[in-house]
């Protein structure tokens, strides 16, 4: 028995000792920056490239949608030097002070920007955030699994997908998008727009016309031919259109929800200014062109477009005309108590 | 031998670490955002009670499942000789050496609608022949993302827990007591339901409660399996601390009560069992 | 009792099938040329040669071995004492502080996890605030998480070896002029070694196996491989994934039978011996 024990211990102790060994501070001399994006946002080799120019050892880690980052940040006990929120959760974490102003003398890639995409609405001063990439939301179907062309969201609640419909799993795109189908704004205030849209959804449940809600998982979905429509990001699209040739993307008629994600540092970071050096890395010509390649979202950067293939930023799914900018609504901040009414409508349809 | 101050750090830590914790789960439930007391987290509960009525009632489902599959797995088991006996614990305990995540994803390729286990029905023509003899026209059986795949998961997670003390207690039966049953002229039927049974009963009860409380709370087999499709406890109780809701008041508040509910089931089954102390846990 | 005949035998095989059928899954697609965890493209070991340059999978991995076999360790050593402690008890405090420690193990997961991120958030901040630190949740509390539901379980399989124990033979190695420490080396340890080792196995099985008290105490900065796992099932698992649970399997699974080969070896030995020694009779 006790040969056993030791053997145990030994196994034990040489597996932590084998992968016990690698990085300490000399290889990071300049310390480190905790990084929080949403999954597949990053081409994964500028990473380690970051690391070694600048000596600063770099902790990244993913989150799903912008409500996860919201109790992330609130709950405390996590320490973020750079976040990637999209437009209307920038505005309510600047309303809440739970943003850091930035030092823009740290981040001279940012007049690279795009002059369209300054003091932005939900950060009218310009004072806390930096465009990290923006685009569209559409649908996203199969040829081969549908009849014809799909121009209109009404193929969502259509009953012959039942079983095919990948819906979006948080409740501001979902019930956004039964707003627009019913004539009504993303932004909408009044309840009873928002209750009639809820129960469109949950109609759209009770059909069995929904597969499933999904995130991300919706990648390998749509991918495998495993449901025929679904709702995600133009961008997301043209990385699926890699692995299935199949899949088709539209903005449709009623308008969509035009977005952008920025990159801004949480009140209190620890290593602020490591962040603001993360933020100007990611803001040059190089990196954001391997990013935009590797994740097909579009970038808010002149020189990065400018270097793109032309068949990238000449298609429209990722730089759409302003015709179809103009159809497509920015998320806005919405007052406490709408957001709770969205959340107990969320709650009404998932439960 | 008496060395009772041996105790005392290991009883300060769980003081510490087990005990302060759900004190402070107590006090945030009955805590508003703005720091008051309040039970507005309990009466506003009352839009959950179909969430927690479908937990209950799946992970009852699961249990009983794992007890019709575990028993007898465990008593076969207990009949084999020694050897084989060694290899089939061993093989039940390997499995949670790959992750149970790991494991559930597998499930989600296996079951999918283009999955593995409908391309093999398609391949030995199993649609055709229902296609043909039913004149409906299926291309898959639609079992992802259902009710019935989070119980295959939670059974499938769930089921060593109930095989082994199951086995352990059926193992420690001694063999002279089945003997003098059955000099005593009890055939085997009456030997299992006088004998083996009752004296097993012990592993079942913790075999019930080792399934029935983690199967209760999970949200990663809901999430995986049940393609968001399926609330359930674990998924609400999640959403209020890393999720898309945040309201750690509110998420203590149903942990608390999913807590005192699973409590008193337990008590209730325990009397039924006459329950030894300390039930048999490994 | 009777022996097993064929019907029960092939339940068995078919429970046994159930649970290794989306194991033996997750091997063969390891395995697999594409990234497709449903669809066969060819034989390939590219994913276990790119595991290994995987920085984010190896850090991972690190945190979980690092963490389970630490956390095994203390549990192993804080919860024999603790078994020798409690077995000292009067009956009525051992009922009481075993009820404690079963907290642990009946309580859902996902309470346990969160009612422990409570306590640290709190005791984190107000240690911040009063020492102007920067503290927060990570390694420590991850460790900390893990000790404390690793406990009960050395508690349970030492105080049943606890309660076979002959008390006479204690003093009588202190009456042979042991010290108290030498008499418990020498006497009592070798008997409760099966019931520590059986707990050290459970704690660091459980430990390698546990996502969700994970998930709620690790904070921002360190994640254990299940962590890693549960991110990337929100897109798609990369097969690197499979190929270090295969790893990982194969290795338990060939330590496993090694200590089975030994043990039956023995067994059989122990047996002719007897057989020996009753044909001498």
């Amino acid at each position: 028995m006790k040969r056993i024990v030791s053997v145990l211990l030994a196994v034990m102790m040489v597996s932590t000792l084998l992968t016990g060994c690698g990085d300490s501070a000399d290889k990071y001399p300049n310390g480190e920056v905790n990084v929080l994006n949403w999954g597949e946002y990053i081409d994964e080799d500028v990473i380690p490239e970051f690391e070694e120019e600048y000596g600063i050892k770099v902790n990244y880690k993913v989150c799903s949608d912008n409500e996860t980052l919201y109790s992330t940040l609130s709950g405390g006990g996590s320490d973020y030097d750079v976040i990637v929120p999209s437009d209307y959760m920038i505005s309510r974490l600047i309303s809440e002070g739970m943003l850091e102003k930035l030092d823009f003398s740290n981040i001279p890639n940012f007049s690279d920007v795009d002059a369209k995409f300054l003091n932005p609405a939900y950060d009218a001063t310009g004072e806390y955030s930096v465009p990290y990439m923006w685009g569209t939301v559409g649908i996203i179907y199969n040829t081969t699994m549908v009849n014809g062309d799909i121009t209109s969201w009404s193929a969502l609640f259509d009953k012959q997908y039942a079983g095919q419909v990948l819906m979006i799993n948080n409740p501001r795109d979902a019930i956004g998008v039964a707003l627009k189908y019913l004539g009504y704004s993303y932004n909408t205030t009044d309840k009873s727009q928002i209750k009639e849209a809820t129960d469109l959804l949950i109609q759209q449940k009770e059909d069995g016309i929904v597969q499933a809600y999904v995130m991300d998982e919706i990648f390998d979905k749509m991918e495998g031919g495993e449901a025929a429509i679904g709702v995600y990001y133009a961008g997301d699209y043209l990385t699926m259109l890699e692995n299935n040739p199949d899949l088709a993307f539209v903005v449709p008629s009623e308008g969509s929800n035009y977005f952008v994600d920025a990159m801004c540092i949480p009140k209190g970071a620890s290593n602020k200014e490591n962040g603001e050096k993360f933020i100007n890395f990611m803001c040059s010509t190089d990196v954001g062109k391997d990013n935009c390649e590797s994740i097909g979202y579009s970038s808010p950067l002149m020189s990065v477009k400018d270097a793109l293939d032309p068949e990238i930023s000449g298609n429209p799914v990722a730089y759409p005309s302003d015709e179809v900018l103009a159809s497509c609504e920015q998320f806005i901040n919405l007052p406490a108590d709408i957001l709770e009414f969205y959340d107990s409508e969320w709650l009404r349809l998932k439960v | 031998m008496k060395n009772k101050w041996l105790s005392v750090p290991y009883i300060v830590w769980m003081a510490i670490f087990v005990v302060a914790p759900l004190i402070l789960v107590l006090i945030y439930a009955f805590t508003s955002r703005s720091g008051g007391f309040t039970v507005e987290n309990f009466t506003t509960m009352a839009q959950y009670v179909t969430v927690f009525g479908r937990s209950f009632f799946l992970a009852l489902i699961a249990t009983l499942v794992c007890i019709l599959l575990g028993y007898p797995l465990a008593y076969y088991l207990a009949r084999e000789g020694a050897g084989m006996r060694r290899m089939a614990t061993m093989l039940i305990m390997l499995p949670m050496w790959m992750n149970f995540l790991l494991r559930t994803y597998s499930w989600m390729s296996i079951l999918e609608n283009t999955g593995l286990l409908n391309t093999l029905f398609q391949k030995i023509g199993l649609f055709a022949l229902i296609n043909s003899v039913f004149g409906t026209n299926i291309e898959y059986f639609h079992m992802i993302n259902t009710q019935g795949a989070i119980v295959l998961g939670m059974v499938y997670n769930f089921l060593p827990f109930m095989v082994l003390p199951i086995y352990t207690v059926i193992d420690k039966i001694d063999y002279r007591v089945i003997e003098a049953a059955q000099d005593l002229g009890a055939n085997t039927r009456q030997v299992f339901r006088k004998v083996i049974f009752p004296l097993s009963l012990p592993g079942v009860l913790s075999g019930i409660t080792m399934v029935f409380v983690p199967a209760v709370s999970t949200f990663a087999i809901p999430r995986l399996l049940g393609g968001g499709m399926v609330t359930m406890l674990g998924d609400l109780i999640e959403a209020q601390f890393m999720g898309s809701a945040y309201n750690p008041y509110l998420g203590s508040a149903i942990s608390l009560v999913m807590m005192v509910v699973v409590l008193i089931c337990m008590a209730v089954m325990n009397r039924f069992g006459e329950g030894e102390e300390g039930a048999v846990v490994l | 009792m009777k022996k097993n005949g064929f019907w029960s035998r092939l339940f068995m095989v078919l429970v046994f099938l159930f649970l290794y059928a989306p194991i033996f899954v997750l091997i063969v697609f390891s395995f697999n040329a594409t990234k497709s965890r449903s669809v066969w493209a060819g034989f390939s070991l590219q994913w276990y040669v790119k595991l290994f340059s995987d920085e984010a999978i190896m850090e991972a991995l690190r945190t979980t071995l690092l963490v389970s076999a630490a956390a095994s360790v203390v549990a192993c050593i804080a919860g024999t004492a603790a078994a020798i402690g409690i077995y000292a008890l009067k009956r009525k405090s051992r009922g009481i502080v075993l009820s404690v420690n079963n907290i642990p193990l009946t309580n859902a997961d996902i309470v346990t996890g969160v009612s422990l991120s409570l306590l640290f958030v709190l005791a984190v901040n107000a240690f911040n605030s009063t020492f102007g630190t920067r503290w927060e949740l990570g390694f420590w509390t991850l460790l900390i998480a893990h000790i404390t539901f690793d406990i009960p379980y050395v508690i349970l399989s030492v105080l049943p070896k606890l309660r076979q124990l002959d008390p006479n033979i204690y003093e009588a190695a202190q009456d042979l002029g042991a010290t108290g420490f030498t008499a418990f080396r020498k006497v009592i340890l070798p008997d409760l070694m099966p019931g520590i080792v059986n707990g050290l196995l459970i704690a660091f099985t459980m430990s390698i196996d546990d996502f969700v008290i994970s998930y709620f105490t690790a904070g921002s900065k360190v994640s254990t491989l299940a962590m890693e796992i549960y991110a990337m099932a929100r897109r798609k698992i990369s097969p690197e994934i499979n190929a270090i649970s295969t790893l990982l399997f194969a290795s338990v699974l060939i330590l496993l039978i090694l200590i089975n080969i030994r043990q039956s070896r023995q067994d059989r030995l122990a047996k002719r011996q007897k057989a020996i020694l009753a044909t001498k009779k």
